[in-house]
């Protein structure tokens, strides 16, 4: 099974989230992770998706998707034509003792401290999924007291616009 | 088009507030608009398109203006509480409203109606029980393409997510089983709302659309006006099938020696008939039409080879699975006919041709995928046959039809007379057929009788065979042949329907009997849920756990069809003696006054031959217990 970054415009329309959902939960496909925000413009929200999938079932998942009467536009979107990033937040323990080892140790991921308390910092990193791994493995032995970490956001590469299109189109 | 503009106020979407946003939207729509009407040729809003100028008026008195608008003339439903105020105006209304007993009922005879006049069928019911009493409908014609709008009421949208008397998410409930839904809170939404989901119903592949409407928006002050804009960026049927692509399946059907039209009930819902016909002469190939498809090509056509699948012939099992080349229209692969799918025509390519590209390589790769309406596309390929012949030469497909004609020969379908010394059902539903003729319509329940009425009744004409195809809803027949009635009046109805599933919605012969809708039902009374009975004796070592049933004979017989029918004001009739039959099917072809039961008593251990076993290649049909056709003929 490979991986699928999917880009996938719909209407801002109350239940659109749970349609595609459920349509991966119906249909047995697996979500990865799951991003959704507005667009440029009004009324139009980008999910992005990935999904771990092989050729076969990443076409019928495209499919399926865009029967929904709600997605207006899919795009997949390959690791070489688009940028891929994750946003992460860890709170990691650090007493006075350590804390300039952890603060270092973001520093070297480019990754900042949002928040520090007497035992504790926050970091926030910016990253592709395999840079914050990295990241969580430096962190690791200091204690990681808790992760939230974002669905990929991905772009295509260059001065197209995929909404442009789609609403062209559309 | 701004906000403010009085034409169409439900055009902009309420989510997207913001004046600036406006034109931006507009325009997307105004395109869209344009882009469906090339398709469709017409504006995307059923009905006259009558200009009404903006008028005062409720929610509720806008669904029923807006049902009249779209050219609505029947509905079926049942009120209640979070439905009542909808009730009110649809009273004075022209249209029709048809009274179920239950709701599922209403559902069903929607389906009846749309599948036999290819118009949206419209059912209504009230919010919580009322719409989910709907589900089974809804799903049976999400699985099998049926053009149908359900109008459910919701609990007034200021208590919705509280669990309110009777309140449902009927949305999320039937999300995986619409083709999309809307929820209201917005009367001004009501005229949109109404014409995208009777487009959506009835265009691309149609499908079941569920409208709920909160108690507030029925009951609160709007402004209509019609025809409203339909605004659905994200929803572009394509109709029209790929040029290059046709090109490339008539140089397959040119080179193919042994090809096979596979046609599936996309052709009759595309009304593609007299298309179908025509590319069956030019290519010379032989056809085969699935349970949803019967009609599509007449039976009695030296070209048809038959029905595929479980309970196919074994001329039209074998045609399939020795072809070299399936001409695939409008159908979907089905577990039902294809068996093992790595084993289903290991040695054919593939055309398909469907108007949803979802269906296309979702079962079984395509080498030739054809996207659009098989009314555009079968005409489009009949002409590049004809060329492509032309250049290349027509195909000698003698060896072929020698081969399929000594199965036709060899297997036709048949039966043995029961040991029991009862009726051989298959002979009951055969004469059905033989005395009604190809003009009546025949809706099946499901089970062993609506096999038997697939193979023994002959089907000339499309829109004539009725049944609960992808879905299997026991019940089925009597309110949709209900409803088939009341959209072709003239035409005799027939309810062919078992013993178990009449026992699941026979409450409808009260509506049928109320409202003059003489629909004739033969229960095809085995005493036991029979398919699954039949299952029993093959491979559960004849152990009948919670088959039996009780109404056939030597029983207790309860219920007592007769008086069954006879409580609900239905002329009723028994048959227990093969000489009886043809007389009481007279008997019953000369009563329209009022509805129709005969409890014709069939033997129990009647079964439905030919039979590709579940989980089996379909090389292995049985044509009776045990007996494999040998194959020597071919490998």
């Amino acid at each position: 099974m490979s991986r699928h970054t999917l880009s996938v415009l719909v209407e801002d329309k109350p239940g659109v989230l749970t349609r595609v959902a459920s349509l991966f939960a119906r249909r047995a496909f697996n979500i990865n992770s799951l991003a959704v925000g507005p667009t440029e413009v009004p009324g139009v929200s980008r999910m992005t998706v990935v999904v771990d999938a092989d050729g076969d079932l990443i076409e019928q998942v495209t499919k399926q998707l865009n029967k929904l009467v709600n997605v207006i536009k899919i795009v997949e979107l390959t690791p070489e034509s688009s940028v891929q990033r994750d946003h992460i937040l860890v709170k990691v323990r650090a007493d006075a003792a350590t804390r300039l080892q952890v603060t270092q140790a973001a520093d070297l991921f480019r990754a900042s401290v949002v928040d520090v308390s007497t035992d504790s910092v926050v970091i926030e990193a910016t990253g592709h999924p395999e840079k914050l791994t990295a990241l969580l493995s430096v962190l690791e032995p200091f204690g990681i007291r808790e992760i939230v970490q974002s669905g990929t956001l991905a772009v295509g590469r260059g001065s197209r616009s995929m909404s442009d299109r789609a609403l062209r189109s559309a | 088009m701004s906000k403010g503009s009085p034409i169409s106020p439900s055009l902009m979407a309420t989510k997207s507030a913001g004046a600036a946003k406006a034109p931006e939207r507009a325009d997307r729509t105004a395109d869209h608009a344009a882009v469906v009407a090339d398709l469709a040729a017409v504006s995307p809003v059923l009905g006259p398109n009558n200009v009404v100028p903006p008028t005062v008026m409720t929610g509720s008195q806008a669904i029923v203006r807006s049902l009249e608008e779209l050219g609505v003339d029947d509905i079926f439903g049942l009120p209640g509480g979070a439905i009542l105020p909808t009730y009110d105006p649809l009273m004075a209304s022209t249209m029709n409203h048809v009274l179920v007993r239950h709701e599922q009922g209403a559902g069903h005879a929607a389906q009846g109606y749309a599948m036999v006049t290819g118009r949206v069928g419209v059912c209504i019911a009230t919010s919580g029980p009322g719409a989910t009493n709907l589900v089974t409908a809804i799903m049976d014609a999400h699985m099998d393409s049926v053009p149908l709008v359900a109008i459910t009421g919701q609990v007034s949208s200021g208590v919705i997510g509280t669990d309110a008397f009777q309140e449902a998410d009927i949305v999320g409930i039937t999300m995986p089983i619409t083709k999309h839904s809307f929820l209201v809170t917005d009367p001004n939404d009501i005229p949109h709302v109404m014409a995208e989901a009777f487009h959506l119903a009835s265009t691309g592949r149609p499908g079941p659309v569920l409208v709920d409407v909160a108690k507030d928006a029925q009951v609160g002050q709007m402004t209509f006006s019609w025809p409203p804009k339909i605004d659905l960026p994200g929803y572009r049927p394509v109709t029209r099938g790929h040029n290059k692509q046709v090109r490339e399946a008539a140089k397959l059907i040119a080179a193919s020696t042994k090809p096979v039209l596979y046609v599936g009930g996309g052709v009759v819902k595309a009304h593609a008939s007299a298309e179908l016909r025509a590319l069956a002469e030019a290519t010379g190939a032989p056809v085969v039409t699935t349970l949803m498809a019967k009609g599509a090509f007449p039976d009695s056509h030296p070209q048809h080879v038959g029905m595929p699948g479980m309970h196919g012939t074994v001329s039209a099992v074998t045609a399939l699975q020795q072809s070299d080349l399936l001409i695939t229209l409008g159908a979907r692969f089905d577990d039902r006919v294809t068996g093992v799918l790595k084993t289903f025509a290991p040695n054919a390519k593939v055309i398909h041709a469907d108007i949803d590209p979802a269906e296309i390589s979702k079962n079984r790769a395509a080498d030739v995928p054809i996207v659009g309406s098989v009314k555009e596309i079968i005409p489009e390929l009949t002409e590049a046959v004809r060329s492509q012949f032309e250049a290349s030469g027509t195909p000698d497909l003698t060896t072929w039809w020698a081969f399929l004609n000594n199965l036709k020969e060899t297997y036709p379908l048949g039966w043995t007379e029961p040991d029991d010394g009862l009726i051989a059902p298959q002979k009951v539903i055969q004469r059905i057929g033989a005395l009604t003729g190809p003009e009546g319509i025949y809706v099946a329940g499901v089970g062993q009788h609506q096999m038997w009425a697939a193979q023994f009744i002959k089907y000339e004409r499309p829109h004539a065979w009725l049944n609960s195809g992808g879905a299997g809803t026991m019940g089925y027949a009597v309110p949709a042949a209900m409803g088939a009635k009341v959209g072709e009046p003239d035409r005799v109805v027939w309810a062919i329907d078992g013993d178990g599933c009449f026992q699941m919605t026979n409450q409808e012969l009260a509506t049928c009997a109320i409202n003059k809708i003489p629909i004739k039902v033969a229960v095809i009374n085995n005493s036991s849920l029979g398919m699954v009975r039949q299952w029993q004796t093959l491979f559960y070592e004849g152990r009948y756990s919670n088959t039996d049933l009780n109404t056939g004979h030597d029983t207790v017989r309860i219920p007592d069809f007769v008086k069954l029918g006879e409580a609900y004001g239905c002329a009723s009739f028994r048959v227990e003696r093969e000489e009886d039959i043809d007389a009481t099917i007279q008997k019953a072809l000369e009563i329209n006054d009022r509805p129709v039961v005969i409890d014709f008593v069939v033997s129990p251990n009647s079964m439905v031959w030919p039979m590709v076993p579940a989980g089996v290649n379909n090389d292995q049909i049985q044509v009776a217990r045990n007996m494999t056709p040998e194959w020597e003929e071919e490998d």
